[in-house]
């Protein structure tokens, strides 16, 4: 069993018998008072989100979900397709139950497809992902100002804040796991 | 997938504004108590233990525990005689993770003899004004004005106004804390500072009891923008009654298997000796949230610990 102090951002809780996982986490407490910890939790079955807060001393069921190691294919009209290159199984995962993560799959990526009883009802990334800048403001000359940062935009699709020195068609590195600008590549 | 980095760590590059901000904020503190004749002082951070505190855990260091707050070396200096002091130092509390949470903080105290919790009222709004010449401030996208008194609500006011439930039934059903936290801190400091004020008598570890009365402790928490900022109280000087305090205190705490704190009998036996006085205790980083419009904590520090 869990408690309130293994939950975080990413943890996986059986609810009524259904796999969640915890898309967004805090912790608070009065100075003095007892601790809350407030939870957005997604149904990864249904993809319902809801809002939940536990006080300390509640206990939780993980969600002991398997993981498989899979290619990502390609996507088409039925949603995102991954193989198991030992077995050349292949399984489909919908848009919804990939949120923000479809952002960053690459062909041929190899993920962990998440499995609850056969159904694919997720993804874990590897930690970072490589993607071009597709879109960006020019860099000012003279804005060496370090720290200053502006939108981008990478090939998948996905808007960030980057440093002012990054410019269309730099490669850059993103942590899959906050979606946030870690460094340029050198290529 | 992992190269190398070719340039400086950025998410520590970027808080350089920030970071710059704080330094300020922290100078111009220490300058309002320089100039209002405070003792700056600085204390030991680990101690064979902490005042004892319900919802407080503090961090073991070989034995002995680091500081949850500095407030009892504090008040032994008061009882020596060090009629204002404060203290700017890290504190330490287990497992307070969250957007307005590091366990490990900066801390500012401060303390006065012949001083209660009213007058730290008014100390308050001298030095929040004294960070913020203009007198107002923006924090995401809210106005905080200042130049007007901040507004003075009891505790049973607050849950009357905003909680579902009476302050009466709320302790009775021990839901205080959190209809404290999800119902009544979010309407706290809105377009002004707040000091929620007059806790119930049992939630005042260390406070006086109001003198007339007697169910309400002189202790208040000041909230700007829904965020607590700082926790207050005119002390108790009544060596008998902290010690029935700290008992029952202690005893719950080892009730619920936290590692015991040794009874502080050097701060028992001197706080006889301590002037009337009045302690409060503010959350720095916090304080710089609010000030540079920061929307989580981790923006004013330069390492949470999940970067370490």
């Amino acid at each position: 069993m869990l408690t309130c102090s293994d939950l975080r951002k990413g943890t996986k809780l059986m609810i009524d018998g259904e796999p969640h996982v915890i898309a967004q986490f805090d912790f608070t407490k009065p100075g003095k008072g007892q601790a809350l910890y407030k939870c957005k939790l997604r149904n990864m079955i249904t993809g319902a989100l809801f809002d939940r807060t536990y006080r300390s001393g509640e206990s939780f069921e993980p969600a002991a979900l398997e993981e498989r190691d899979m290619q990502y294919l390609y996507q088409d009209e039925t949603g995102y397709v991954f193989m198991d290159q030992k077995t050349y199984e292949q399984t489909t995962l919908a848009e919804e139950a990939l949120g923000d993560q479809k952002y960053f799959l690459v062909d041929n990526m190899e993920v962990k497809i998440l499995l609850f009883g056969e159904r694919g009802i997720g993804i874990t990334l590897p930690n970072f992902v490589n993607l071009r800048v597709t879109q960006a403001e020019p860099w000012v000359k003279g804005d060496t100002a370090a720290g200053n940062n502006k939108p981008a935009t990478v090939e998948s699709g996905y808007t960030l804040q980057v440093p002012s020195f990054v410019e269309e068609g730099t490669l850059i590195q993103i942590d899959t796991r906050t979606g946030e600008y870690v460094t340029r590549v050198k290529e | 997938m992992n190269k190398p980095n070719i340039e400086g760590n950025w998410a520590l590059t970027r808080k350089r504004s920030r970071l710059e901000q704080r330094a300020r904020i922290v100078q111009s503190i220490r300058s309002f108590f320089v100039a209002r004749n405070y003792l700056e002082v600085e204390t030991p951070h680990r101690l064979p233990g902490n005042a004892p505190e319900a919802h407080i855990n503090a961090v073991a260091s070989d034995g002995w525990f680091l500081q949850t707050s500095p407030e009892l070396c504090m008040k032994r200096l008061l009882a020596a005689g060090y009629r204002q002091l404060f203290q700017i130092c890290r504190c330490w509390r287990e497992r307070e993770r969250g957007s307005r949470h590091l366990p490990e903080f900066a801390m500012l105290e401060w303390y006065a003899a012949d001083c209660d919790y009213r007058r730290l009222m008014d100390e308050c709004e001298m030095l929040l004004r004294a960070l913020v010449p203009d007198e107002n401030f923006t924090y995401q996208g809210e106005n905080i004005e200042l130049s007007d008194p901040f507004e003075r609500l009891t505790v049973a006011q607050a849950f009357e106004r905003y909680a579902s439930l009476g302050l009466a039934e709320a302790l009775a059903t021990d839901r205080f804390d959190e209809l404290l936290t999800l119902e009544v801190e979010p309407h706290l400091g809105r377009g002004r500072p707040s000091f929620l004020i007059e806790y119930p008598a049992e939630l005042a570890a260390l406070a006086r009891c109001h003198p007339e009365r007697p169910q309400v402790a002189e202790r208040f928490e000041l909230y700007i923008a829904g965020i607590e900022l700082a926790n207050a109280f005119s002390e108790l000087t009544d060596a008998e009654e902290q010690r029935r305090r700290f008992t029952a205190d202690e005893a719950n705490r080892r009730a619920a298997g936290r590692p015991p704190y040794p009874m502080p009998e050097k701060f028992l036996a001197e706080l006889s000796a301590m002037p009337e006085a009045a302690g409060i205790a503010l959350g720095i980083d916090r304080l710089v949230m609010l000030l540079t419009d920061a929307a989580t904590i981790d923006e004013v520090v330069a390492f949470a610990p999940e970067l370490l």
